[in-house]
């Protein structure tokens, strides 16, 4: 129902109230604003206003070598930072032809599944919290992400800023024991999983205020280059893991959930089934890691001496099926240590410009559950 | 407009579960009642309890000494200098009052070494890209002071821990950087200058 | 009345003692005497019972959440609402520029008044009501109405668009699902035969309403109403933090955002107290001797880790010789009804910590398509169970209601959870 077109009290006189959501949020996702005109409740137009936290990512990437720009990826979307890591590797191993040891496409992958399950945890959380759960749901949710944490810190040092990838591999190998700990995680991860759905899956207040709202069709999906599990929620079976067939994923045997109708309801619960997906990954890729060095002998020397890597000219784009969407890294070289461009192609600013069509005719309160379920890091949005 | 129903019951259960779990007496019940046990309290009760941390955690870094402070390993190349990412690093090489370097020990040595901690992004690009094992990271990080500069900015007194003290926090990776040093000092045994 | 006959009788200490109080005083000065006593009283009571409240609520929810509550200010955080308190009363009192001056300092006592009054009429113990009305029932529906007269007030007075959307949306709230409740309670009205909150607790001494098909959708659809009433999640979209305003009370700060704070709590107890006094028998309770108390309590006092052991001490000694003193006696009535009525705001506490809030049209829904018709047909189950005898009546209202549950279930229902999503192998 257009509120715009229907008048059903044609001799009030009527006023459209304009807000501004945000930039101080009282919801969770950082400083974005949304300039929403309401008629009464609903809203009639919605403008995202992006850019309150933009540092310049890409243009600090154009100064320093290639190596040094991973430390400011971590930070693109920082609640994944394994994945944005990985993400860069892939580009500059295009661009420069560097191989990649064998164990260290295992580990890799193994950081990017384990990224892929603290942060759906994690939105499902903020999702809920946005809600009025008051909390509990996120804190069941931060609970077992802490666990998570901890093996990235036993891995890398750092629990979220983890600078781990390189491309070659990974910049050392996993402490002793490290793989066994993450098994037994992984192998626990399902339990807390029927635990997290007993709260919230037949919940019939979850169920009401989320099934029929913010519902995306498939065409606008695929026009509007939305990419990750808010495409997959819409019906559209496009993973990248699956498409591009990069890493491990072609040896692993795991399926894509899809969603129906791309309602709010299905982008929370195709999040549920795709972590359910990354433990099946996770536990085959566990038992398959191969023993050898972490990182080819071209990408440790990289790593080791970052001024001596120079790249030939020419461009790449290296995507990776980030827990978001695509995350891609476009560089440009022009033979020189530093990239001559550097650009990154971020999935939750493209997903955020279906936000508009998202939330027509839809109520406040249901505003800031369907920017909930876009699940956005502003980070990575503004770069 | 079904609102109590079966699922909203189980979130309740789920819910009161985790919160027997966290008295002695409820995991007591949840026991007799044959539940199996989930998460019960999990707070770290800072700054009374610290959290465990693993062995590669790292935070600042700092200079590596062997036996006494003068006795440093780096050597002032400044490689730590131009890689860092953020630009936190200053080094000065010691020179005399011609200009020329001097040395200690047979090596160069920094006169000036200051690292910012309000600037440091904790990446550790400069220890990976250190040839001499001069600068480690160090794990502690309960760094406030109340001073922007004479406290955030930590100068070369401040930076210089022992190599013991490395060996003490971080036994495995000190194990692999010695093993290095001695990689590095056996062909030296023939060639005049360990390679780059 | 001599001094050791006071301490005969744990069940009627109070009413023992404020007799012998008012027995000091001569005859013409007893009435107002008494009658300050009980204001006093409950004056006292109600804002440590608030305090205590939010204490309560913080620790629960936080257990819920793996993790403490308040634990540094004072022992297991029990010093906690005193700072709040200090911290609300040292803030600075701010007024929107353009806002009526009066309205907006009137409005959250008007929202308090209500809240306190109303225990007057809980009878708390046997002989424990500050006020026997005859018409207690409806002195209670009545006063608890006057505050929605103070959100809207509220909302209007901060001069605030986002102010007056909230007091609308919380007095529609509070206004729908006033019906339900009242409805619910027809039913206790017509088995008790009296208005009188006494008299009802009488009426159940040989059963609570609560056993009966009639009164369990009763407790249920006056406690939810309630809940709704006071705000509380899952109903508590006026003041949803994480919604776009902070609801009728945004503009309001320090010791008048307490008082708004304060009339929330003491309502929220309030509905306890009375869902309990309506339904769960009020303070009858088993005939078990006190000793058992006692001794539970001095075991849990004894073996309380963060309790320095002085206290401790002092704490088995004093249970242990009240079991001793007091120990053949059953347990007081005022200790169970506060037993009941703190279990269910435990239940009211365990609500909010797992559930997410319900949208304001789906709020109005559940009132108006489902607990408004259930109300009714409560009534009518009500009616068949008093009018026909056991077991034929209770037979009859059971399986009136569970028919007529369903029947809205499935008139209401959300869309019913069909495996929608399906997986697919590229």
């Amino acid at each position: 129902m257009d509120p715009t077109t229907i008048d059903t009290a044609p001799h009030v006189e009527r006023e459209l109230l304009e807000v501004n959501l945000g930039p101080q949020h009282p919801s969770t996702h950082g400083v974005f604003r949304m300039q929403a005109t309401l008629d009464g409740e609903t809203i009639v137009k919605l403008k995202p206003v992006m850019g309150y936290l933009h540092r310049n990512h890409e243009q600090i990437g154009e100064g320093i070598t290639y190596i040094a720009s991973f430390p400011f990826t971590d930070r693109l979307d920082y609640f994944n930072a394994m994945s944005n890591n990985f993400g860069l590797a892939l580009a500059i191993e295009k661009l420069g032809g560097i191989p990649v040891a064998e164990r260290g496409e295992y580990l890799r992958a193994i950081m990017a599944e384990l990224t892929r399950l603290v942060n759906h945890t994690a939105v499902i959380g903020f999702l809920l919290n946005d809600m009025g759960a008051f909390g509990t749901p996120l804190l069941y949710a931060f609970r077992e992400r802490e666990k998570i944490l901890d093996l990235f810190e036993a891995a890398s040092g750092s629990r979220m800023m983890c600078n781990y990838v390189r491309p070659g591999g990974v910049r050392e190998d996993v402490p002793e024991g490290w793989l066994a700990q993450a098994k037994q995680l992984v192998d626990g991860y399902p339990r807390f999983l029927d635990e997290f759905e007993a709260l919230l899956t037949q919940n019939e207040i979850v169920r009401q205020r989320a099934q029929r709202v913010g519902i995306l069709p498939r065409e606008l999906a695929i026009s509007a280059s939305v990419t990750g599990p808010m495409l997959r929620a819409s019906g559209v079976n496009y993973d990248i893991r699956k498409v591009d067939g990069y890493s491990i994923y072609p040896t692993c045997s795991f399926k894509v959930p899809l969603g129906t109708v791309g309602d709010v309801y299905d982008r929370y619960y195709v999040r549920i089934l795709e972590m359910r997906e990354s433990v099946k990954i996770l536990q085959q890729a566990l038992k398959a890691v191969p023993g050898g060095p972490a990182i080819s002998s071209k990408g440790a020397a990289i790593s080791r001496a970052p001024r001596t890597f120079r790249p030939p000219k020419g461009d790449a784009y290296g995507r990776i099926e980030a827990p978001k969407g695509e995350l891609g890294f476009y560089l440009v070289s022009d033979g020189s240590p530093q990239p001559y461009r550097y650009h990154i192609r971020a999935p939750s600013f493209i997903n955020l410009t279906v936000l508009e069509d998202l939330c027509l005719g839809h109520k406040v309160g249901d505003v800031i559950i369907i920017l909930g379920s876009v699940d956005i890091v502003l980070g990575e949005v503004d770069r | 407009m079904a609102v109590i129903g079966s699922g909203v019951l189980r979130g309740m259960v789920v819910t009161l579960r985790t919160f027997a779990e966290t008295y002695l007496w409820g995991r007591a019940v949840l026991r007799a009642l044959r539940v199996p046990p989930v998460d019960g309290l999990v707070t770290i009760q800072y700054p009374d309890e610290k959290q465990q941390h693993a062995e590669r955690f790292r935070y600042f870094p700092f200079l590596v000494y062997d036996q006494t402070p003068d006795n440093l390993r780096c050597v002032a190349c400044k490689i730590c200098e131009q890689e860092c990412p953020p630009a936190c690093i200053h080094i000065t090489m010691a020179k005399d009052a011609q200009g020329r370097p001097l040395k200690a020990h047979g090596r160069t040595f920094p006169a000036q070494f200051d690292i910012d901690v309000s600037i440091c992004m904790s990446c550790r690009i400069c220890v990976d890209v250190c040839p001499f094992e001069a600068i480690e990271m160090d794990n502690e990080y309960e760094l406030s002071g109340g001073d922007r500069v004479q406290e955030m900015l930590f100068t070369k007194a401040r930076l210089l821990k022992s190599d013991g003290y490395f060996h003490q926090i971080r036994p495995e990776e000190a194990r692999v950087v010695d093993q290095r040093l001695a990689a590095k000092k056996a062909p030296a045994a023939t060639t005049p200058r360990p390679p780059a | 009345m001599s001094q050791p006959q006071i301490f005969a009788s744990l069940d009627q200490l109070f009413v023992n003692l404020s007799a012998w109080l008012l027995g000091l005083l001569p005859a013409r000065l007893r009435p107002s005497a008494s009658l300050l006593m009980a204001i006093g009283a409950i004056a006292a009571l109600a804002p440590l019972i608030m305090m205590y409240l939010t204490w309560l609520e913080r620790k629960i929810i936080a257990r819920m959440q793996n993790r403490f509550g308040p634990t540094r200010v004072g022992v297991y955080g029990l010093a906690q609402p005193l700072a709040d308190g200090l911290k609300m009363l040292i803030k600075e009192d701010i007024v929107p520029q353009g806002a009526d001056r009066l309205l907006h300092v009137l409005a959250p006592i008007l929202s308090v008044a209500p809240a306190i009054l109303l225990f007057a009429v809980l009878p708390v113990g046997r002989n424990l009501v500050a006020a026997d009305l005859n018409i207690g029932l409806l002195y209670f529906f009545a006063v608890s109405s006057l505050g929605s007269y103070a959100i809207f007030m509220g909302g209007w007075a901060s001069r605030s668009k986002f102010s007056i959307l909230g007091a609308m949306r919380a007095v529609a709230q509070i206004i729908s699902y006033e019906v339900p409740g009242v409805l619910s309670v027809v039913a206790v009205i017509m088995v008790a035969g009296t208005l009188s909150t006494v008299g009802i607790v009488d009426a159940q001494a040989a059963r609570w309403f609560v056993c009966t098909p009639w009164g369990v959708v009763a407790a249920l659809l006056f406690f939810f109403s309630g809940v709704a009433e006071v705000n509380r999640t899952p109903f508590d979209m006026p003041e949803a933090e994480s919604e776009l305003v902070g609801g009728f009370h945004t503009e309001y700060s320090g010791m008048k955002f307490a008082l708004w704070y304060m009339a929330e709590f003491l309502e929220a107890f309030a509905i306890c107290a009375f869902t309990t006094t309506f339904f769960l028998g009020g303070w009858h309770g088993p005939a078990l001797p006190f000793w058992t108390a006692a001794f539970l309590l001095a075991v849990a006092i004894g073996t309380a880790r963060l309790l320095a052991w002085p206290a401790r001490v002092v704490g088995v000694l004093a249970t242990l010789g009240a079991g001793v003193a007091w120990g053949s006696q059953p347990i007081p009535s005022w200790a169970w009804f506060f037993a009941k009525t703190y279990a269910l705001v435990f239940v009211l506490v365990w609500l909010r910590g797992t559930f997410p809030r319900l949208r304001v049209d789906q709020l109005m829904g559940f009132a108006w398509k489902f607990l408004l018709p259930l109300g009714l047909i409560n009534i009518l189950a009500a009616g068949l169970w008093v009018v026909w005898p056991f077991p034929l009546g209770t037979l009859a209202s059971a399986g009136l209601l569970a028919l007529s549950a369903w029947g809205l279930v499935r008139v209401n229902a959300p869309e019913p959870l069909q495996p929608r999503p399906y997986i697919l192998a590229d």
